[in-house]
């Protein structure tokens, strides 16, 4: 750790950087010597570094500084030193978006990438690129054109990597160099026929059926560049994973020739491709490792280290396959490289056995301290993954976690370790107190907000459960005194579930929390404020609604509907009722990513699925005045795989209405149907109200349909209900090659299957964090219990699967995940019934001859009650 | 000493023809420039770093970026384009206005004199009003980019005023 600070030190202090102290405004008003003649180069050389580098340390540049800058930088044009022209060429490409007008340098570069100096040409292509646009690009395109096919390497590549940037511009204008690209794919230079690949393969990425001719073009025809085979063997394992189709098509018969190539690198590839394909067979698996395997005993650290890095991704998903490598990965533990020897150890400690275990763990905390954050985050992956599979593992893991949470290292690598730890205590609870006092250490001194606010919400959840409760009070009010405005506010947060869950620390809280209400924070008084009152009300329901369980509605959805309530001023108070409420339950679910995951981006607040339902829906006329989008239903297919129509339907519920939603794709290309509909036959009293046909379906353009229905209102119990579809349309032939349709169609149909409504379509799943508080809050006004004997079912897993699919409701508490060798267990399962009752289940399971269960429900509306139990029945 | 010369003018004058001709002495295709092109042009053992600007509506503006430490303008007029006479020469009466371009020399070039309807030196002079210009050593000299005439005397004209200057 010493010797980490030193080098440090020694990085930020002396004066080793002559760039360090520089000043923009002093670097800008040397500029002007670009105005001066005749031109000194070596000194506007300097000056041009100096601007560069200021650039890409972040630094600031205003529109019209920058433009001064440019401008002055234009009459550089005049000198013909070589050096200077090609640090001009840089600056160009820097300042292209601050600067204005940067268009003033295109002719002095179009001249240079036509012109007889080769070191010009090609870097000149590239800043010409970047400050043009589709217009222009169009006054160049003849240019573009020949430069791709130069015979000079540099330049033709040059083109094509600049047309590759360009596409995202101005496809059209770049679809037009298809057959120079394709002259310069059979290019002897093997950087040339790569980006040329690249390019072409870009171009025609959205045309299936275009890569696949591509595809079989090359690999018959074969290439030179090694750069190229990889390339076509990522596009080969691309549209292999999206074909979903087996693996003895031609394409991974090109992959797997690949591992006979002479090059190591298309080697490589080829193997890394076959290893990372979902469901491979040993059979299959088998040639690849074998190719890693012997990579792992390469004189070459690098093919070493791609080999053991690509052996422990896919360790979890094949084991067996990496267990045959052990030998060379034991081998490896030694090396000299320590990037290869943490990969090794954490490979082998996803495959080994539990007695393996002490000894890895050992061998790798004698070197720790030496590996960069990045492997310290893959060890923190590997002893994730193991706590897992051996649980009884904890106390060795928890000790060495620690140890590396009280070292220094960056953001990622603590917040590995701290996910970590987290989910080690929800695996198991006897972990729970140790696990619990090391981040409360860890928080002491945490410069990390993300993290910070993190562990306190896990202690306001699970510390006013512990025996001892009253030990974390001091860690978490501390925060408030020493941390920053949103830590506090995490930590005041956490507080008041202390002082609702735990009558005795009331009195200590509510002081505590007066002491925040002075504090000088908007957010941290007001939480403050709206706590203390909530708490001294005394009353568990409200403490369940307002402390313990939060909002559950969808946040985008709320800022939409508060929006919508602010431009119609109305007497009426706003009903939270009215907002869609969120689809996944954002804390609980996070810690349930499977513990390999490489990268763990922070979660932004992007719109759900069903969001975006609900702003296509809205965007249907017929569909207007439905209310707010209640439920979208996972996809179910109406068709076979291989069928001539593809159909599959989401099911929209709304509050008195469903949607449903047929996604059809026509998957005969000698045929457009126009005017889909899909009718509907219910068996219940329900009423379809309208038919909204998708207008035309050409040859694999999926296109959607809609069916409104409404709800019986006279008889709420009518939750479930079976429909016959059909779908019905004109055909139209066509001409399988351009797609031009007849005249004239004629009607016709075709029957799917049917599509159930069950009392699951009308419960969205809702978390309660603290379901006991959610049980009192609902309270035994309309309770109902039923004991029920499951009689098919053999285990309780399988009974709490069934239970959760069958209502589709929320499982809280981890109650889904039943504890080994047990034979009882409780499910508690909470959601909200369409209209907007919050509806609670919990479920005793005892295990004897087949399963016995006792369910409860409890509602805020008492029809509901029975109409669950009804179900369930 | 290099002295520093602009080449300016409406679009389509002849301004970058010009350019070539006088540094290979030869016509080169050109397409209309976007922005500037700049070359050294050795003329009678002097040495003129010659800046040949767009004269297109958008890159008129531009111009101003380049006047500073300008020894003398050549302004490029199409003689036949009688319709935008007028245009240019409220384009030259801004540009001499100009503080830094206050002590440079101006050389009208008549261009395009090989066409039926070219005017003649005198009309184009008059047309610009150069003859009301004061302060300003100027001279018009009928050119032909294309054919290459004229270009010789109005550039022994130019290096004759320029040493004289100094």
């Amino acid at each position: 750790m010493i010797k980490k600070f030193d080098k440090k030190d020694e990085e930020s202090g002396s004066g080793s950087n002559p760039f360090q102290n520089l000043e923009k405004s002093a670097v800008l008003q040397e500029a002007r010597i670009f105005n001066e003649t005749p031109i000194n180069p070596r000194r506007c050389l300097h000056i041009l570094t100096k601007i560069i580098y200021l650039l890409n340390q972040g630094e600031h540049f205003g529109t019209t500084e920058a433009t001064e800058a440019f401008f002055a930088m234009t009459r550089l044009f005049q000198s013909n030193d070589q050096t200077l022209r090609r640090m001009c060429y840089l600056t160009i490409k820097e300042m292209a978006n601050i600067s204005e007008d940067v268009i003033i340098v295109t002719s002095s570069l179009t001249k240079d990438m036509t012109g007889k100096e080769d070191v010009y040409r090609g870097p000149a292509i590239r800043a010409l690129c970047r400050i043009t646009d589709t217009t222009m690009l169009q006054a160049i395109e003849r240019y573009m054109k020949q430069a791709i096919v130069d015979k000079v390497p540099s330049v033709s590549s040059s083109a094509l990597v600049s047309s590759l940037h360009m596409v995202k511009i101005s496809y059209d204008v770049v679809k037009r160099w298809v057959n120079e690209a394709q002259e310069a794919a059979s290019s002897d230079n093997i950087m040339v026929q790569y980006h040329a690949l690249g390019l072409l393969y870009h171009l025609r990425k959205n045309d299936r059926l275009a890569v696949t001719k591509m595809l079989n073009k090359f690999t018959k025809s074969g290439l030179k560049s090694p750069f190229a085979y990889c390339m076509l063997i990522r596009i080969a394992s691309k549209l292999l994973d999206e074909t979903e189709g087996g693996h003895d098509s031609p394409l991974f018969d090109f992959i797997e020739s690949c591992l006979r190539n002479k090059n190591e690198m298309v080697v490589y590839e080829a193997a890394s491709a076959i290893v990372h394909m979902p469901n491979c067979t040993a059979r299959e698996l088998a040639p690849a490792v074998s190719v890693l395997q012997l990579f792992c005993s390469s004189p070459k650290a690098a093919l070493r280290y791609a080999a053991v890095r690509t052996l422990n991704k896919v360790a979890m998903k094949h084991p067996s396959a990496v267990t045959a490598c052990n030998l060379d990965l034991e081998n490896l533990i030694t090396d000299s490289n320590r990037s290869i020897a943490t990969l090794a150890i954490t490979t082998l400690l996803k495959t080994g056995s539990e007695s393996s275990v002490d000894r890895l763990m050992k061998q790798i905390s004698s070197f720790v301290s030496e590996i960069s954050d990045e492997f310290k985050v893959v060890v923190v992956q590997a002893i994730s993954a193991l706590c897992q599979k051996y649980p009884r593992k904890h106390s060795v893991m928890m000790n060495f976690l620690s140890n590396m949470l009280r070292d220094d290292g960056g953001f990622e690598y603590k917040r590995a370790i701290v996910d970590c730890i987290i989910s080690i205590i929800e695996e198991n609870p006897e972990s729970k107190e140790t696990g619990l006092a090391h981040l409360c250490e860890f928080i002491e001194d945490c410069e990390h907000t993300v993290l910070a606010t993190k562990i306190l919400h896990l202690l306001g959840k699970e510390g006013p459960r512990t025996p001892q409760p009253s030990k974390y009070i001091r860690f978490i009010f501390n925060r408030v005194v020493l941390e920053s405005e949103a830590v506090r506010a995490a930590a005041v947060s956490a507080l008041a579930k202390f002082g609702a869950q735990n009558d005795d620390l009331l009195p200590s809280v509510l002081v505590l929390m007066q002491r925040c209400m002075m504090d000088s924070d908007d957010e941290v008084r007001d939480r403050a404020t709206f706590y203390m009152n909530v708490l001294q009300q005394k009353q568990k329901a409200l403490n369940a609604a307002y402390i313990f369980n939060g909002l559950s509605v969808s946040i985008p959805g709320l800022e939409k509907s508060l929006h919508q309530y602010t431009l119609e001023p109305s007497e009426k108070a706003f009903d939270m009722k009215t907002v869609p409420l969120a689809t996944t339950s954002i804390t609980e679910q996070k810690t349930e990513i499977s513990p390999v995951a490489t990268s763990k981006l922070p979660e932004r607040l992007a719109p759900s699925r069903q969001d975006i339902y609900q702003e296509q829906l809205a965007s249907i006329p017929e569909f207007q005045g439905l209310g707010p989008l209640f439920k979208s239903s996972e996809p179910v297919q109406l068709t076979e795989a291989e069928t001539e129509y593809v159909v599959r339907c989401i099911k929209h519920t709304f509050t008195r209405h469903m949607v449903f939603q047929f996604d059809c794709t026509n998957t005969l290309n000698d045929q457009l149907l126009q005017k889909v509909v899909v009718q509907m036959e219910p068996s219940e009293a329900y009423e379809v109200i309208h038919y909204i046909p998708a207008p035309s379906l050409p040859y694999s353009q999926p296109g959607s349909c809609y069916t409104l229905v409404r709800l019986p209102d006279d008889d709420p119990t009518a939750v479930s209900c079976t429909f016959s579809c059909t779908m019905k349309y004109l055909v139209k032939d066509c001409d399988p090659n351009t797609g031009e349709p007849d005249e004239d169609g004629y009607d016709d149909e075709y029957v799917l299957e049917d599509l159930e409504v069950t009392v699951a379509d009308h419960i969205q799943k809702v978390l309660k964090p603290n379901f006991g508080a959610a049980w009192e809050e609902v309270g035994d006004e309309f309770e109902k219990e039923e004991t029920f004997a499951l009689a098919s079912v053999r285990t309780l897993e399988e009974a709490v699967g069934n239970i959760i699919s069958f209502l589709g409701m929320q499982p809280c508490e981890r109650s889904d995940k039943v504890p080994e060798n047990k034979n009882s267990h409780v499910l508690f399962l909470a959601g909200v019934f369409r209209g907007g009752h919050d509806t609670l289940c919990r479920a005793r399971l005892a295990l004897a001859d087949g399963v016995t269960m006792q369910v409860t429900v409890r509602s805020t509306e008492e029809t509901i009650v029975d109409i669950i139990l009804a179900a369930v029945g | 000493m290099e002295m520093r010369i602009l080449i300016l003018g409406l679009d389509g004058a002849g301004k970058t023809t010009i350019l070539y001709q006088l540094q290979v002495g030869e016509v080169v295709t050109t397409i209309p420039t976007i922005g500037f092109n700049v070359e050294t042009v050795t003329y009678k053992n002097l040495k003129f770093q010659v800046w040949d600007l767009g004269g297109q509506t958008s890159i008129r503006p531009y111009w101003r970026c380049y006047y500073s430490n300008t020894d003398a303008v050549i302004y490029v007029v199409d003689s036949s384009d009688r319709d935008r006479m007028g245009i240019s020469k409220s384009e030259l009466v801004a540009m001499l206005e100009e503080e830094e371009l206050k002590k440079a020399i101006l050389v009208v070039f008549a261009n395009k004199q090989d066409m039926d309807q070219a005017m003649t030196p005198t009309e184009v002079a008059n047309a610009l009003g150069l003859p009301a210009l004061k302060d300003r050593k100027w001279q018009i000299f009928k050119t032909s980019a294309t054919k290459g005439t004229g270009l010789d005397e109005a550039m022994e004209w130019l290096v004759d005023a320029l040493k004289s200057r100094q």
